[in-house]
């Protein structure tokens, strides 16, 4: 039998207090990443601003600065243009901001304008996404309507199945990774589009999964143990779990990783925000949770010993 | 529990039975040349296999004022379809949103700049006489530029095609929805013109106006544009003519094409448009694949290593969630994407946490010193609650997202809730089955 972990016996609730002060961090820098949301200062992707994403290929070598020469000559200041994948791909990303190009046509307006520029350098489109303000608007609310009813959703379930301070513990710390994900992110400037509102929903939706095992626990040893004192059955069923939640959240993890370095660039971020997002659900489940339900008893014995 | 193994098995064989037939072939089967012999099982989305995704918005302002916009709808769908099956395009998707929105999806299409022009034209064809009493020089400001207030009530200023103004009258002498048939033809100095042949009525009306008309000229608009104006020689009758415009060969067939469909009851306006060349979608599919046979791969290793046996049987689960999960989404007829991949991709990661769960009550079990067979229930027992509690919320997620996802969020939403559904079944009875095969244990490899 391998075992990972044997017989732990780490006092993770005395770590509580460091682990409050990181995690009140990272929610403030959560909510402070919020705000910057709302006064349009984060990078938001193309499904929320609208606008035109044009992925082409030229047959013949071009650079940077002459297709921006180009465009600025017929008129098209606002572009940014950026080179991907290997130099002898030729393949450009140019993307325009709302109005800058007309949806529908943009891919057309930007290879005839350059088919007229350069001659015999052949355009293939690789790919384009061009978003209309109407369509940018719905995808707003309809992410907006999918993070309501997925946390409504969520919460019911959470209140249904646990006890009121199970219940509050397990809402906060789900709560908890949400935002902490959406700060980490932010932070590293990651630009904010629908898949990565789609990764924080899986999020919220899994990161209850290492709560679960250890909440379950203590509620077991609670009814089985009756002598310790509470704060050292939560860390003795912390520590009597702490195996599977790591294996749990090891074995999601790997097909994360593997996502994220070869599932190519469309999952690039959506696998980032997932990988951060198992890491702290797996940290929340500790030090967030059960974290809250101890200092809550002692909360309450302090009143009742007053009394 | 023999009669379990029996249900179980029984169930399961059925499953797989049902899935394989589903499920084969999965993928599109090619010869050498790369002609499709048999169609995949699998519908992929368009971020794999490319094509174009248009949403068209009904430009109201601009439509006449008796039709209700519902009608211009479902007239406007019913004309595109027309267009889009002379276009030939495999498996197209035209459908409403919302009352007001028109959604086309044309997967795998090779020239999408074509498809937009015969989609996006109005192709309303309007035959009215050249009004030649106003003067356009009365109509404008000192700048030359048209003032509406100038303009007489019975007539309209028009471009042609070489940007030129001219006064048309208002009334329409006969529009496209007179026409029968539309096709080209070689004109006079042999550039392609576009033939037309009109309804016997359009052709009577046609033969009168021309009739009283001779020697004035009788403008052809097609989208606001005058194409042309011949002054009128004589008596037209037979209700034939033809459109000229310097067309290229290609112009003129699609011209003829969207004639013959028919024209949109109001212009169209493209709110959305999203093109993905194969070639992106089969590095996509690459790309795809790879990412899950190692995320695959990684986990199977670490339970086969961690859990010995047991991690097997746990690994036979998997195969058999992938499969099953596969078959479900080719009987629902859902698309896969790429992100559906990534779902599916993490559904492995979360399949196994189930019989980690299990597999590490038994170990515990086992150390208070329980037979393995009292162990192996007691941990399934005692699991089962911690499982489920710990994926419901994952399922209303999946739910959640299906129901206000996009084509791409969808695929995935799809291949999440399908994967711990059937997660739920592999590693709860599937492999309790299989550890029931043996009544006895002396040994077990956990």
């Amino acid at each position: 039998m391998i075992e990972l972990l044997k017989n732990t016996n780490i006092d993770f609730m005395k770590l509580r207090k460091i682990a409050y002060f990181i995690s009140i961090v990272l929610i403030l820098n959560g909510l402070y990443s919020l705000f910057l949301v709302n006064k349009g200062k984060a990078r938001m992707g193309l499904d929320f601003t609208g606008g035109s994403s044009i992925q082409l290929k030229f047959s013949k070598d071009i650079t940077v600065e002459k297709i921006r020469q180009i465009a600025e000559k017929n008129n098209i200041k606002q572009l940014t243009i950026q080179q991907i994948g290997k130099e002898t791909d030729k393949e450009f990303l140019i993307r325009a901001g709302t109005g800058e190009l007309q949806t529908g046509k943009a891919s057309e307006q930007l290879v005839n304008m350059f088919k007229s520029e350069t001659g015999d350098n052949e355009i293939t489109v690789v790919a384009t996404n061009e978003i209309g303000p109407i369509v940018s608007t719905q995808l707003k609310q309809k992410a907006f309507l999918a993070m309501f009813w997925a946390s409504i959703g969520i919460l019911i379930y959470i209140w249904i199945r646990f006890k009121f301070k199970f219940a509050v513990a397990a809402t906060i710390a789900t709560l908890h990774d949400v935002i902490v994900v959406f700060g980490l992110l932010v932070f590293m400037k990651k630009e904010l589009d629908l898949l990565i509102i789609t990764a924080l929903l899986t999020l919220a939706g899994y990161s209850l999964t290492d709560t679960v095992v250890v909440f379950d626990r203590i509620r077991e040893n609670l009814r089985n143990i009756l002598k310790f004192p509470f704060i050292d059955i939560v860390n003795k069923s912390i520590n009597e779990v702490l195996s599977r939640t790591i294996i749990t959240s090891g074995t999601t993890l790997l097909v994360v990783i593997a996502l994220f370095f070869w599932g190519g660039d469309v999952l690039h971020n959506f696998s980032l925000a997932l990988l951060l997002g198992i890491i702290v659900g797996t940290y929340s489940s500790i030090f967030v949770a059960s974290a809250i339900i101890v200092d809550w008893e002692i909360f309450e014995k302090k009143r009742l010993t007053k009394k | 529990m023999q009669r379990n193994i029996h249900i179980v098995g029984i169930i399961t064989l059925l499953l797989i039975a049902f899935s394989l037939w589903k499920l084969y072939p999965p993928f599109d089967i090619k010869d050498a040349e790369g002609t499709v012999i048999e169609k995949g099982k699998i519908k992929l989305g368009l971020d794999l296999q490319g094509g174009m995704y248009l949403k068209l918005a009904i430009d109201t302002e601009n439509m006449p004022k008796d039709i209700k916009p519902e009608e211009a709808v479902a007239r406007a769908l019913e004309i595109l379809r027309n267009r889009i099956d002379a276009l030939g395009v495999a498996e197209p998707i035209i459908q409403p949103e919302e009352d007001k929105y028109i959604v086309i999806q044309l997967p795998g299409i090779k020239d999408p700049e074509r498809a937009l022009n015969i989609i996006g034209k109005t192709a309303l064809l309007q035959f009215k006489l050249v009004d030649e009493v106003n003067k356009i020089s009365d109509m404008v400001d000192s700048q030359g530029n048209t003032v509406a207030s100038k303009i007489p009530e019975n007539v309209m200023v028009l471009e042609n095609k070489e940007g030129e103004r001219m006064v048309i009258e208002k009334r329409d002498i006969l529009t496209g929805a007179d026409l029968v048939d539309a096709k080209v033809q070689m004109g006079q100095y042999g550039a392609p013109v576009v033939g037309f042949k009109l309804s016997p009525k359009g052709g009577k009306i046609f033969g009168e106006v021309t009739g009283d008309n001779v020697g004035r000229r009788l403008a052809i608009i097609l989208d606001d544009k005058v194409y042309s104006a011949p002054v009128i020689r004589t008596r037209i009758s037979g209700g034939e003519g033809i459109i000229e415009g310097n067309f290229s060969l290609e112009e003129a067939r699609d011209l003829a094409l969207v004639l013959r469909a028919g024209a949109l009851p109001a212009p169209v306006k493209i709110i959305n448009k999203n093109i993905v060349g194969a070639s992106l979608g089969a590095d996509s599919i690459e790309k795809g694949k790879k990412s899950t046979i190692i995320g695959g791969l990684l986990v199977f290793l670490f339970m086969a290593i961690y859990y010995g046996v047991s991690g097997l049987i746990a690994d036979f689960a998997l195969l058999l969630n992938l499969l099953f999960v596969l078959g479900i989404l080719a009987s629902l007829n859902a698309t896969l994407t790429l992100p559906g991949i990534a779902g599916l991709v993490l559904t492995i990661g979360m399949a196994v946490d189930a019989n980690v769960l299990i597999f590490e009550r038994i170990r515990e079990e086992l150390r208070t010193g329980k037979t393995i067979r009292a162990a192996i229930d007691a941990g399934y027992n005692r699991a089962l609650w911690t499982i489920i509690d710990s994926h419901v919320t994952s399922l209303i997620t999946a739910a959640i997202l299906f129901q206000f996802g996009t084509g791409p969020i969808r695929g995935f939403a799809v291949t999440l809730f399908w994967g711990i559904v059937v997660s739920l079944y592999t590693a709860f009875f599937v492999t309790k089955a299989i550890f029931d095969l043996r009544k006895q244990y002396t040994s077990l490899s956990i």
